[in-house]
């Protein structure tokens, strides 16, 4: 027990020792949604009322929470998939081979990658706030770590469960451009999911990150399109429901 | 798990003495049977080798004595834990060094060493006193807050090595471990393993498909082909099976007249040619190379070079399976030798 909880310590250590060491991968997935955050603000910032969005709003407020969502989903999904790396360069070898329960690998790479991503999604709420974005309340912020966890950790377990699945990093970019970007486009991060027609909008109420993205704006902005409580309960049971698969196929997925 | 299989764990626990049983051990892949009902017992402090050619299933039957793959068919105790049933407890109790490299290249050794420290338990005050430990014995103190990206092959190998120590093992897995070294780290390789199974009493086991680190490091071989073992014995022992040394005659043009003869003779045993490189076995070849020569002269052939050699393992492999361990090995190795160059970075 006690060993196990040193195995958790000792794998997310080691990402956060990864993490510091590899700035240049830390710059290179900060880009894509500062880029975002920055150009959009610029392009729809001045436009006093955007359809959909409460009056009196800026839109780099309301965007600021949706570039965090899509900053974790990036990053964790990442996170997740990353096994296939370790796997690829033999060390994910000598994790297996120690002594410790394999839950206890699965959750030191969880809480690893929940670290990092989590580091990520708060250099993007400074920079939403250096751009004009209204500042958070402090329960506010508390509770948006509450769902920068959540989302995190579900999207850990998407990302551990394929690669549990698959052989190499061949599907990679398949499943970065059509699953990942897809989420994050049908997920309300931009603009409200009611500007969807109602086919499409179907999908966004599908998919788990529009909860993600909108128990984050009701944290960190106050506006929210469903009850938070809705929003909290729906990703803790994906969550759950996520590092449950995750974990589960990266148990009986064997080293080669 | 089954009756039947619990019958055969107390019929294995009677001789727990030993480091490693196997018995009926077996691994199937789709179609190919990886490993074929190996029956084998190790002791404790032995320095054991599984010598064969690639694809014979060495480092399947490793993969399966250290909880990698699950086996399907037979069972196994190492250090008196089985396998399939008490894998934590197998894992407690050895070290292994893969084949292919398992080190975190972005983390510096010392860093690399730590991190498996901790999952094996071990505190503060007792990893750094181990770490320096681990790290004299293989000649890398002064390299270790130096991150492994930059380490060359045989030092990255040498730090395997010391991180499978690390934890004071009671059986130590190396698989290959001098895959893709030149000769001069190979060597230093060799003497490390040597230390490490006097000095600190570890019982080693390896695999190699060189037959020199068999012949000059191990106490017993196993000579696996095609996932059974078809030999095991002491190095000396195997090659008494021989009973011949080699006389090894480069010829000008066919000379079918002296081989012809040759044969013909009541001391050869046995006479091979191919490439114009003649291999004759003879009961004593020293004092049997003049009359050889002499033959040729009669013959009328002209010999080239001439040399002669006492039996090696790839005899004993050659008479055992009918084909030589090098032919196949070569290949491999140069793909093995490959990887580390052409990776990519992370």
């Amino acid at each position: 027990m006690i060993r196990d909880a040193y195995a958790v310590y000792s794998i997310w250590l080691r990402e956060m020792l990864r993490f510091f060491r590899l700035k240049s991968r830390v710059i290179g997935s900060i880009g894509a949604p500062f880029f975002f955050l920055a150009f959009l603000t610029m392009g729809f910032g001045p436009v006093s009322s955007m359809p959909g969005i409460p009056e009196g709003m800026d839109y780099v407020s309301y965007l600021t929470p949706g570039i965090i969502g899509m900053t974790l989903l990036f990053s964790s999904t990442f996170a997740g998939l990353s096994v296939l790396w370790d796997r690829e360069f033999g060390f994910l070898k000598e994790i297996m081979v120690a002594p410790v329960s394999r839950i206890s690998i699965v959750l030191g790479r969880t809480s690893g990658g929940v670290t990092t991503a989590i580091m990520q999604a708060s250099i993007i709420l400074i920079s939403g706030i250096l751009l004009g974005m209204s500042v958070p309340t402090l329960s506010g912020l508390l509770l948006s770590v509450v769902f920068m966890i959540l989302i995190a950790s579900a999207f850990i377990g998407l990302g551990l469960a394929f690669a549990s699945k698959m052989e190499d990093m061949s599907g990679f970019s398949l499943i970065m451009n059509f699953l990942i970007f897809p989420l994050f486009f049908l997920s309300g991060a931009l603009f409200p999911v009611d500007r969807f027609p109602a086919a499409v909008r179907m999908l966004s109420y599908l998919n788990p990150l529009t909860y993600g993205v909108d128990g984050l704006r009701y944290s960190l902005i106050g506006v929210s399109a469903f009850p938070p409580a809705l929003d909290l309960g729906l990703l803790l049971l994906f969550c759950a429901l996520m590092l449950g698969i995750g974990a589960y196929l990266f148990e009986i997925s064997e080293v080669k | 798990m089954d009756k039947v299989q619990s019958t055969g764990g107390h019929g294995l626990d009677s001789s727990s003495d030993a480091a490693i049983i196997m018995q009926g051990l077996s691994k199937r892949f789709g179609e190919l049977q990886a490993v074929d009902s190996v029956d084998l017992r190790i002791e404790k402090g032995e320095l054991f080798g599984l010598l064969g050619p690639n694809g014979a299933g060495k480092s399947t039957i490793i993969k399966m004595l250290t909880t990698m793959l699950a086996p399907s068919g037979g069972l196994a105790r190492v250090w008196g834990h089985d396998i399939a049933k008490e894998r934590n407890a197998v894992r407690s109790s050895i070290g292994v060094v893969f084949q292919d490299p398992a080190l975190d290249d972005m983390l510096t050794g010392r860093e690399n060493l730590d991190f498996h420290g901790r999952m094996y338990g071990m505190d503060g005050p007792l990893r750094k006193k181990r770490i320096e430990e681990v790290l004299q014995l293989v000649d890398l103190s002064d390299r270790a807050d130096v991150k492994v990206q930059n380490y060359s092959g045989g030092m990255q190998r040498r730090l395997e090595i010391a991180r499978g120590l690390m934890h004071h093992p009671h059986v130590l897995f190396l698989d290959e471990p001098t895959l893709g070294l030149d000769a001069q780290t190979r060597r230093y390789i060799w003497q490390y393993i040597r230390d490490l199974n006097l000095k600190e009493g570890v019982t080693i086991v390896l695999t190699t498909h060189y037959m020199e680190e068999a012949d000059s490091l191990c106490d017993r071989v196993a000579i696996i082909d095609k996932g059974r073992i078809v030999a095991l014995d002491t190095p000396e022992n195997l090659k008494d099976m021989i009973g011949a040394d080699v006389i090894t005659l480069n010829i000008q043009e066919d000379g079918q007249e002296l081989l012809k003869s040759l044969k013909a003779l009541p001391w050869v045993s046995s006479v091979d040619s191919a490439n114009g490189s003649t291999e004759i076995m003879v009961d004593h070849a020293q004092s049997r190379i003049p009359e050889v020569m002499a033959l040729a002269c009669k013959t009328q052939v002209i010999v080239k070079t001439v040399g002669l050699h006492e039996p090696t393992l790839e005899d004993v492999f050659l008479k055992f399976t009918g084909k030589k361990i090098r032919a196949e090995g070569a290949a491999v190795n140069m793909k093995a030798m490959m990887p580390p160059g052409h990776r990519r970075r992370r």
